[in-house]
This record gives C-alpha cells, structure tokens and sequence, in this order.
C-alpha cells in the first residue's frame, strides 16, 4: 500500500489556488487553503477535499480520476500536469499552487475554454478517410503489428491540453494548431489504412500548421501519455519538405503525403 | 444547426450522453440520413466519457472456431440465466459488423501478425472472441466514435449541458430541459426522437472503478417520467480494483494468464467451485470458463468468502489479495497491458512485472437500467435509451465482462435507427409548451437550490451516507434486514436532501449545482436498487441474499420493474425471453 499506515491527519498542506468569479466581477486572486496530508493523495483529493469540507464554490473539472479522460489537466507550481497524477509526496511539506492551464482563456477558477482546440480536430480531419473503399461486409482492412505500430503512439493522445498551455507558439498565437492537433493529423496521415494526407496537407502545412512550430519540444515533456507531438510535428515537416521536392521535381506525378511506404 | 427559433432549440433527434453509445447514436443518424438533424447533449466533452477507462475489450464472433451459439450460451449462463434471450440473439449477430465497422472508422484494434484482428480470452467465455485496443479498448473505442463523429455537419454538440427534465407534451417526449453550465440558464432543447445514452451509476457505492460523472442522471430522468427502471438489484463488483482508489485492473491481465492468490500464496478460486488450479507454466493455462477467467459475479463472492473465513490480507483501505502477472513476463506485459503497468506504478507504488498486485472487488457495472426493447424502445414514447443505462437485457444477473463496449455499439445504433423511424410518424414538437416546461424548470432549480438560509445539509454528508448505506446494505451479499435498512436510509438522505444548502449561487460554470442535481440522480437510483433488491428474495448472479441462498426460477424467473411512486417504488414483474437456453446450472471448470 502506498500510504504509510501509521499516517493521521494531523500533517497538512497548503494549496494555493488560482480563482475567478466572473459573476462576482472581482479580478482573478488567489485563495489559500489547508488540507490534511496524505502521501497517497494528488492534488485533485485535495481539490476534491476543499470542495467537499471547505468551500462548495471552487469549481474545476475531472472524472476518471486514473489519468485518461483528460478531464483535470492544471498548472501545478508553473507546470503543466494531470491533477489526478500529481501526488501531494512530491510537493510536501511546500506550499502548492494551482492555476488553470496557461494561454487558454480562464472560465471560472480552474476551467478553462478548449472549443477551440475541437475546432481544430475537425480542420485537421481527424478521421479516418479510407485509401481504399471496402464495405463492412468484406471485413477488415488488414494491418499488421509493424503498420499499426507507425502511429500508434500518436493515437495515445487523451486532448488533455497540457502540451498547449506548454507551447510558447501556441500562447504567442492561438490559431496555431497546436501539438496535439497535428499530432493526431500524422495518426492518421501515418495510419495504412487512410489516405486523406492530401486533404490534410492544406491545413498541417499552412501558415497555422507545423511551420509555425520552433520545435522547442516542451510539448513531449510535459505529454503524460508519451504521445511525442514534437515528434511528430518534425516527421511532417519532413514529409512536407519532401512533397515539396517531388513537387518541385514532377508536378504532375503528385504522390500520397505522409503514409508512404 | 439547431431551430433559428431563439428560444426554443431543437433537432430531428436528441441523444442525451456523448460517451460510447451516444456517439454510435449520432454517427448511425449521420450515416442513414444527413438530411436529419441530430443534437448530442453531454455534461462533458464527449471524449471525457466513462466509456473512456473500458480497458479490456469488446467481444463478438470472429474465429472460425467460434459460433454465435457458443457466444449466446455463454452471454445467457453468465447472466444466470435472466438475459432475454431473443435481445441476446440479436446483439450476438450484429456485434462483429459493429466491431467491424469501428475497424473501418480507424479504431487501432491489435493485430495478428497477419494483419486480422485479434482475439483475447475473458471471463465467462468459452472462446476467445474479446477484440481489444492493447488495455485501453475504451479509450480507443470512444476516440475514433468521437474523431469520426467530427465530421458530420449534421450533428450539433451541446458539450458541458446537464439535462435536468424530460419534456413531455401529448404523452411523448419532445425534448429535455438542460443547464447549460457555461451561462446557468435552463434551456429547452426539443427531439422528436430522444435518446438516453447516460452511462451507469456505480458512484452510488463508495468503492467503485466508476468515474465521478457516473451518477446515474438519465436513469433518474426516465424513472420520474414514469419509465420503469429494471433489474436494478443487478449490481456488479469486478474482482479485481486497486484498494483505495477503486482503480481498475483489466479482466485481461486475468486473460493473459494473471491469478489470484490469498494471503497463504494460494490460488483460492480452486475452493469455490471454479476448477482446479492448472500451473501457470502448462500450456492449458488459462483455461477459458475456469478459475481467474470464472464470471466476475462469482470471483468477488469467492473473495467475500476467503474473506470471512480470515485468508485474505489487510491494508489500510480495507482487506485484500494479489493479482501475480511476474510470470507473463516483461515484454508481455508491455505489449498488452502496459496501462495496468502504468496504473499500478502510478497509483500503487509497484511493479506487476516483480510485485504482486493488491486488488479486491469493486462496484463497476449496472446490470439494470431504463427498461427497453429490442428494439432501444422505452414505455415512453418517443424515448429510447442504449448502453449502460438501458436494460433491453442482454447482462441479466451479471455481465459478461467485454459485453458492454459492444452493447453500446449494437443498442446505440439500433436506439438511433428506432429514433429516426419514431421521427418520421412525429413530425411536430410543441415548441411553446416545451418551452414554458423549461422555464418552469428553471423556476424550480432556482428555488430549490438558490434560496440561501434554506437548510444545513451539505452535498458532501448526504453522498457519504448514501454511499455507506448502499455498502453496507446492498453488497455482495445481502439480508432482508440490511436491504430494509438500506431503503429506510436512503428515504431518510430523500428527506435530507431537501435541505441541502449551496455555498456558490453564481450561474457561471456552478459546479456545485451540478453536484447536487447529480446527487437527487444518485438517491433516485439508490431507491431502485434497494427496494428491487429488497423484492427479490432469492440468489442469482450478482444479487447474493444470504437468507435466500438458492435460485428460484419458479418465482424470480423475472424482470424486476421499479416505479416510482411517491413512497416507495412500486415493483412489478415481467417475464424473461427464453427461446432455446432453458434454465440450466452454471458451470464453470467443475463437475
């Protein structure tokens, strides 16, 4: 058991916590709450804690609690992280602060407005768009172990919004796609199955799309799934600078983008 | 796009719940006729969905050397014998074009090395026919639902509403009343056809895998309609959750070859009817329908008794055994249950490569639900409801495990194509009645909750009691005397809950009104499960009552049907389906 067990609750902890009120129009501040200390808890129990025993009005979001609905991303002590797998032991005996996840717009105290990212989604096309048409009845399209292994990990992304509120692009431009986006663009741009690269191209290769990123690479930092956005991002620049060669080299003979194997 | 009109919102059809089955929903509609208009109601962004920590897998018939006989009769034993069997039939036929067709919408369903998909074995079933995404099948599942639903201009999202009221004008539903959290404002949105696709409500129970929005709405919804919730008695514990947290570790580490040991190192199932204990290291291991791959219902009633007779270990978070996985082997474990080595890692401190894993049962699954046909219908018209919960049966007294990612998909899609068909007869929706509804219902909400000085009740010491009442009353094995207890208390929180005062009265983003209008969903649903359970005075699957040990086919041959009233429910009967599976013994290993 993680927990030690001789452990009461007369250890506690402080939280800092970011908080906006609209309907009270008071300006954002910050509010400081005591907690009990318990090495098994994240700082959503305490969240949750606070909520519970101390003040109804802190609002935030979560659910799953075990790090894959994407639900409860904040930035705990300026660090982009799941609050659901940040534990109390890793911060003890210091103060933690909470605020909502940067360069999004602030809703109320903890939540943040993401539209925009499903927005996105639906310009990268984030769907499968067949490269050969087959009807369900004629089973399924065959992928082996080493072609799902392609993009699979990119298809690990949980749109928890830590590799945003990470990109110094994204906070310098909101219309930047962002990591995960383009990531979830290459999952099915590398996908044996699909072969709408083409139709995606226009968006992961314009002004908002890849060449926007620096490559800083804070977004595979701070991904809690190991999706590697950054990676991704390089690998489509290749793609796309390739394009452009063959482009450049036979206009006509326009080859697939991206899954070519 | 919804009606220009601007008071009134309104679609073709209306799917409240944007997890699995809601988004199958949607996508069916999309696909059959863009021309409709659909809206998706959901208190969450869709991708946040339950459906989303479904690890395991999702089962349909794929291998020649399986039979959808084979998958029917183990679906019908495993369910002890309470699943109608022509809904059964019918969700064994269409579930592998339902996988199929995810296939096609880019689900990264594992592979064989010839590039088909492939199959893993799990509790209850005889072959293996579980399809899975590695251990995050849900995830998987609910991504694709949720990319590929992106598409269709057709479909209207109303992300972060809760739906508070079923709006019923000339004896059909017309629509909801939603908060739309953002604003606070009550809002009708009007359907033709509406659909229930709310998930379960395992957070009645103070132990449970389930995700905190598992609250039970859309059941509490219909149940104060009229619609009869059924089979509620039916809860199900998964053998297996992280002590504490309630964490889930797959039926498939089970799969895989994972087994269960008690304090003395042994693999207790082999006492409790389930087979004989085969070495992990014999080729035969695990043998399908026996021991740690036994149905979940009778894992968690072997731990309740392991328990009792002091075989099990004691940790702070109550008592326990070990899941072992040492001997699958590192590079196993990693291709195909890398979440449970991250789960466990992250939140027990071990590694199921090396270490034993704690586990003990865990609330995870509602049997029962709003009680539909065949064909997603409800007694409602106008109302249909797929997934979690719905109740059309194919779980009866226990799922199978790897059932319900494939219920959602099969009832989901036949929930949407009943919905058009209703549409179509009902063209109308009474815009101005639904409308006065929802302002009435804005009234109430306000005056309910917003009233300062009303009362000294908190959210949180009303769900601790309930949650307690319902563990200590209603778990794995029950009495008379615990389940009347249960139900006088869970009438007592009604009671309580009146008087629940709210700290945040702001219309912005008001999470504690969600919380509590989440809370009269949870005492709504408690009431049916007690008292069904109550009513029930036998054993059979997951519903174990110690004063009653035997199965009574004679009298319990039955649906449980729960009305609410406003005292207690009224309980009604119906008959189960039983077309070619007579009620026969469940075997699982022995005899």
């Amino acid at each position: 058991m993680a927990a030690s067990e001789s452990q009461t609750a007369t250890e506690t902890m402080k939280l800092e916590v970011f908080r906006f009120l609209p309907d009270e129009g008071e300006l954002p501040n910050f509010q400081t709450y005591e907690v009990p200390y318990r090495d098994d808890w994240v700082v959503l129990d305490a969240l949750n804690y606070i909520k519970d025993e101390i003040d109804g009005t802190l609002s935030y979001r979560w659910s799953c609690r075990m790090g894959v609905c994407g639900s409860c991303g904040m930035m705990v002590n300026g660090e982009p992280k799941l609050t659901c797998s940040a534990f109390l032991r890793d911060y003890y005996p210091n103060q933690i602060k909470v605020e909502p996840l940067n360069y999004f717009p602030v809703i109320r105290d903890l939540i943040i407005n993401m539209d925009q990212f499903i927005d996105k989604l639906g310009e990268v096309k984030t769907w499968l768009i067949p490269a050969e048409e087959k009807s369900v009845d004629e089973g399924e399209y065959l992928q082996t172990p080493a072609q799902l292994a392609k993009y699979k990990q990119y298809t690990m992304c949980i749109n928890c919004m830590l590799c945003y509120s990470a990109c110094p692009v994204f906070g310098q431009h909101p219309d930047f796609l962002g990591p995960a986006a383009i990531a979830l663009g290459q999952r099915y741009n590398l996908d044996s199955r699909d072969g709408g690269a083409d139709e995606r191209a226009d968006v992961l290769f314009s002004n908002e799309g890849i060449w926007e990123c620096t490559f800083v690479g804070e977004c595979s930092e701070v991904c809690p799934k190991n999706v590697d956005p950054a990676g991704a991002i390089q690998m489509a620049k290749v793609t796309a600078t390739n394009d452009w060669f063959k482009g450049l080299l036979m206009p006509k003979g326009k080859k697939k983008s991206g899954g070519d194997q | 796009m919804g009606s220009s009109d601007s008071t009134c919102l309104s679609h073709d059809i209306l799917i409240v719940g944007g997890g699995g089955a809601g988004l199958r929903a949607a996508i069916a509609i999309g696909e059959e006729n863009p021309d409709l208009t659909v809206g998706v109601i959901s208190k969450i962004y869709p991708m946040r969905s339950h459906t989303v920590s479904a690890e395991g897998g999702a089962a349909a018939v794929i291998q020649s050397s399986d039979s959808h006989d084979h998958h029917c009769y183990d679906t019908i034993s495993g369910a002890d014998w309470l699943a109608d069997q022509d809904a059964v039939e019918t969700f064994v036929e269409e579930a592998p074009r339902e996988l199929l067709q995810l296939e096609h919408w880019g689900c990264p369903w594992s592979r064989n090395p010839d590039g088909t998909v492939a199959v893993r074995p799990f509790g209850g079933m005889k072959i293996e026919r579980t399809w899975y995404a590695s251990d995050k099948t849900g995830f998987h599942m609910l991504h694709s639902l949720f990319q590929t639903a992106i598409q269709y201009d057709n479909v209207t999202r109303y992300d972060e509403w809760f739906a508070t009221k079923l709006l019923i004008e000339d004896g059909r539903c017309q629509g909801v009343a939603a908060v739309e959290l953002g604003t606070g404002q009550v809002r009708a949105i009007g359907g033709k056809g509406v659909i229930m696709t709310t998930g379960g409500a395992g957070r009645i129970f103070p132990f449970t895998t389930n995700a905190a929005v598992k609250t039970g709405d859309g059941m509490a919804l219909a149940y104060r309609a009229g619609v009869a919730l059924k089979d509620m008695e039916f809860v199900q514990y998964h053998p297996t959750g992280l002590p504490g947290t309630g964490i889930l570790i797959t039926e498939a580490s089970r799969g895989e070859g994972g087994v269960l040991l008690n304090k003395n190192g042994e693999r207790y199932l082999a006492n409790y009817d389930l087979g004989e204990a085969v070495d992990v290291n014999d080729e035969r291991h695990p043998v399908k329908r026996t021991m740690e791959l036994g149905p979940r219902d009778r894992l968690s009633q072997a731990f309740e008794l392991e328990r009792q007779k002091g075989n099990t270990l004691q940790g702070e978070y109550g008592d326990y055994v070990h899941l072992d996985l040492r001997h699958i082997g590192e590079k196993k474990i990693n291709k195909k249950l890398p979440f449970v080595r991250e789960l466990c890692q992250n939140y027990v401190g071990i590694d199921p490569v090396h270490e034993l894993i704690p586990v003990r049962p865990v609330i995870h699954y509602m049997m029962g639900g709003i009680d539909t046909d065949l064909q997603a219908a409800t007694s409602l018209p106008g109302l249909f409801a797929a997934g979690e919960c719905a109740c059309v049966s194919i779980n009866g007294a226990n799922r199978l495990g790897s059932n319900s990612l494939t219920e959602l998909l099969v009832f989901g899609a036949r929930a949407a194509r009943s919905a058009v068909r209703f549409a179509e007869q009902n063209s109308t929706i009474n815009k101005q009645a639904i409308t006065a509804q929802a302002t009435q219902e804005q009234t109430r909400i306000r005056e309910q909750f917003f009233q300062p000085g009303k009362g000294t009740e908190t959210i949180a010491s009303i769900r601790v009691d309930l949650n307690r009442a319902l563990e200590q009353g209603a778990g794995i094995y029950r009495t008379e005397e615990s389940l009347q207890t249960a139900c006088d208390q869970v009438r007592e929180l009604k009671e309580r809950y009146k008087s629940v005062e709210l700290a945040d009265h702001s219309l912005t983003f008001n999470t504690e009104l969600i919380a509590v209008l989440e809370l009269g969903s949870l005492l709504d649903v408690a009431e049916a499960v007690t008292h069904s359970a109550l009513q029930r005075r036998e054993s059979r699957g997951s519903h174990q009552r110690s004063d009653h040990a035997e199965r009574d086919d004679e009298q319990f041959l039955k649906h449980s049907l729960a009305y609410q009233t406003d005292g207690n429910p009224r309980i009604e009967y119906s008959d189960v389906s039983i077309t070619r599976w007579p009620p026969g013994d469940r075997v699982y290993g022995s005899k």
